[in-house]
């Protein structure tokens, strides 16, 4: 079976663990939601075969790439970051209602990547704009903030959603963190995405500065992603300084999100250098 | 009211605008949601195509809003200006209001702040004090950098603290932020970005610039010799390749194949792979065809090149392309003239009109002459670039990586180990402190507690 047949499977399977979280969530079923994980630890291990053995089969075809070239790619990275970040914090807060958030964003990435028409699954050789050493750090670092973000985003719609609900002991709303919890969640996301995103941006400048002899040209895709980080340095200004909490550094985590969207799918709006596969 | 004090006034107001928090935040977001309209609206078009799509209305609204240029126009640039001030203010503002906790030989401890803290560790230990204030005083020496132990009221009390310098890593940030900002403005003023395309074998030694209609002299000239572009069996480009060579006054000093991503840097000159394209020849491809054996041979020719025509037919050279040519007083358009001499008659001028291939054919020599498709050749196009100001930049860009790690994930700790005589034990109160992240900080003490309660052989 090659990479995209065993891609398109790990879609099915983080589909089972969100909804295995969300079952267990809903019918506080603890014993659901362990098996949960075990699926996602599998969908993860899936995901990292995918991806090693498509970076196999581009050597194969005779013009051996790293698989981070393309929508396709890039989707697929993404869904593996999320449950990565996941599961270590799944591991370190002990709680598995974050996954009834978070591993239905990874199920939808990667059913897009496997699902879409417009998306071509191909392995396609690099054109000369993208053979460049700089092509894996840039892409590892904007991912890894951008998953980041994705569940800083998934942690955002807990709190609104705890904040706004009872106190009622039966409210399956109990069984999400403490409040606190997903504030201090949310803010440790968001430095942990903005680190990496700085990064991706910088290892973006650089790269764009061997390619063509400028480190900055306002093109849309560079613009978009200056907004995002515009909207995340916002949110630890505002937290740190003004002691923003809780549902307004929420919503700022959402909407920094959205702008995490509009950089990573508005290259369609005005075609740049980055949309995928043109030059 | 003094003189002094209304000429301050303004100026503290001003300052005083420019140390709000809410200033960068209402900065940010303006930057945020005005950003996305250069997205949209595709930058540096022609203005033609901005009318066709817009309309006269809307065309002039967004003209007057420099929405084609939006990155550099004066509102736009404001708010960088403004933000700029904004950081430079709001930091010095906060080093030298926490000048004190900032810049502290020896670091102070107090007692009280400890023993206020709610989350701390305490356990009773059967050790004497004087064995545990030697157990504690070497865990604080080994996690902590400076360390100091003091008499309390009570009893004994071992400060330790580390990381007082992170406290600067939201400064660094800052700085990175304006060091990004000053590469810019060096790049913008000292450097040039401009094009140049150089036809194979060819050389040139200026170059224009992309932003005004200018001419530049490199004080060197760049060689093309060779240009190549592979494609992939998909039809997608593989790579395109021009082997450059720099010249100093006529003397070649730096020869180096560059492709896209691998640029030639000569004298803070950058060449850069942009493009390439093809452009006809200055050789033509001539056919000889002789009338005897009927066997047609192709040359390349340049001007002045003496070709011998096989089957001892004589010699020919191309001397002139001839405009508007005249044949018996009629024009035949643009024309390449040369000399034919055969082996023993006397040099006759031969027309080639370009229009006419085979119009030699009617002079009914023992040779036809014709005139075959120009050959061609690639030129390379180049992006030159010079940007003195990259350098600051890419140190902001290293001290913005650094600045943010320590910001986040560094701080400035104490810690206070304070012991007690409880009757035959000792009581241990472990208390920490810092500057951010206090959750993981409880979480330090709670394990530093438990790793002294359990340094005890004997419990």
């Amino acid at each position: 079976m090659n990479s995209s047949g065993i891609l398109s499977i790990i879609t099915f399977v983080y589909g089972l663990a969100g909804f295995g979280y969300i079952f267990a969530w809903i019918f506080k079923k603890k014993s659901v939601s362990k098996a949960a994980t075990w699926v996602a630890i599998i969908g993860l291990a899936g995901n990292i075969i995918g991806i090693v053995l498509r970076w196999v089969e581009s050597y194969q075809m005779g013009f051996g790439h790293a698989p981070l070239s393309n929508l396709y790619e890039s989707l697929v990275f993404f869904a593996g970051t999320i449950v990565i970040i996941y599961l270590v914090i799944e591991r370190k807060y002990n709680n598995r209602v974050i996954g009834a958030f978070v591993a239905p964003i990874a199920f939808l990435a990667m059913a897009y990547a496997s699902l879409s028409p417009n998306i071509s699954d191909r392995i396609q050789p690099l054109i000369p704009a993208l053979k460049s050493n700089w092509l894996i750090a840039h892409v590892i670092a904007c991912f890894i903030g951008y998953g980041a973000f994705a569940v800083a985003f998934g942690v955002s719609l807990m709190y609104l959603m705890k904040q706004k609900s009872s106190d009622d002991t039966g409210s399956i709303m109990n069984h999400l963190p403490d409040i606190g919890v997903l504030d201090e969640l949310n803010h440790q996301l968001v430095m942990f995405g903005f680190l990496f995103l700085s990064a991706g941006i910088i290892t973006g400048a650089v790269w764009a500065n061997s390619a063509w002899g400028r480190y900055w040209g306002w093109d849309p895709k560079e613009t978009r992603s200056l907004i995002t980080w515009f909207v995340y340095a916002t949110l630890l200004h505002a937290r740190v300084m003004r002691g923003w909490r809780g549902k307004r550094t929420a919503i700022l985590s959402i909407g920094g999100f959205a702008a995490v969207m509009f950089t990573y799918f508005g290259v369609n709006l005005l075609p740049g250098l980055h949309s995928y596969g043109s030059f | 009211m003094s003189n002094q004090a209304i000429v301050a006034d303004p100026l503290n107001k001003i300052w005083d605008f420019f140390t709000s928090v809410r200033l960068t935040i209402v900065l940010l977001l303006t930057l945020a949601t005005t950003s996305i309209i250069g997205t949209l609206i595709p930058q540096n078009q022609d203005p033609t195509a901005y009318f066709q799509a817009f309309g006269g209305f809307l065309y002039r609204l967004f003209d007057l809003f420099g929405l084609f240029d939006m990155y550099h126009s004066w509102w736009f640039q404001l708010l960088i200006v403004l933000l700029t001030i904004n950081i430079i203010v709001c930091s010095i503002d906060r080093i030298s209001a926490n000048r004190k906790i900032l810049f502290v030989k020896k670091p102070t401890f107090n007692l009280a702040r400890f023993r206020n803290i709610k989350r701390k560790e305490t356990f009773k230990d059967d050790r004497s004090a004087d064995q545990i204030q030697e157990v504690c005083l070497a865990f604080v020496k080994r996690h902590f950098r400076h360390h100091h132990v003091e008499a309390t009221d009570t009893g004994t009390a071992i400060y330790g603290e580390k990381g007082r310098w992170t406290r600067f890593g939201v400064y660094t940030v800052h700085l990175s932020v304006v060091l990004l900002l000053i590469g810019g403005l060096i790049g913008s003023i000292f450097g040039f970005d401009g094009w140049v395309n150089i036809p194979e074998g060819e050389s040139v030694s200026q170059i224009r610039l992309r932003s005004q209609e200018q001419v530049l002299q490199l004080g060197f000239e760049i060689r093309c010799d060779d240009f190549d572009v592979s494609f992939y069996d998909t039809g997608a480009p593989k790579e395109f390749r021009s082997s450059l060579t720099i010249l100093e006054q006529g003397r070649e000093v730096v020869k180096k194949d560059i492709i896209v991503n691998d640029p030639l840097r000569y004298k803070g000159v950058s060449m850069y792979q942009s493009s390439y394209g093809k452009i006809p020849s200055n050789k033509l491809v001539l056919s000889f065809t002789s009338v005897k054996t009927g066997m047609i041979y192709t040359r390349e020719a340049g001007l002045d090149q003496l070709l011998t025509i096989p089957e001892k037919l004589g010699t020919f050279v191309l001397k002139e392309l001839r405009r508007s040519a005249k044949f018996r007083g009629h024009d035949i358009g643009d024309a390449y003239v040369g000399i034919l001499s055969p082996p023993n008659a006397d040099p006759v001028e031969i027309l080639l009109p370009a229009r006419f291939p085979s119009f030699d054919k009617m002079r009914k020599g023992e040779v036809v002459i014709g005139l075959g498709e120009q050959a061609q050749r690639y030129f390379t196009g180049l992006q030159v670039a010079s940007d003195p100001g990259v350098w600051v930049v890419y140190t902001g860009f290293i001290l913005m990586i650094i600045g943010c790690y320590i910001t986040f994930f560094m701080s400035h700790q104490q810690i206070c180990v304070e012991l007690t005589a409880s009757g035959k034990q000792t009581e241990v109160i472990v208390a920490g402190t810092a500057n951010k992240n206090k959750t993981a900080m409880a979480t330090r003490i709670e394990a530093a507690a438990d790793k002294l309660a359990k340094s005890n052989p004997v419990a």
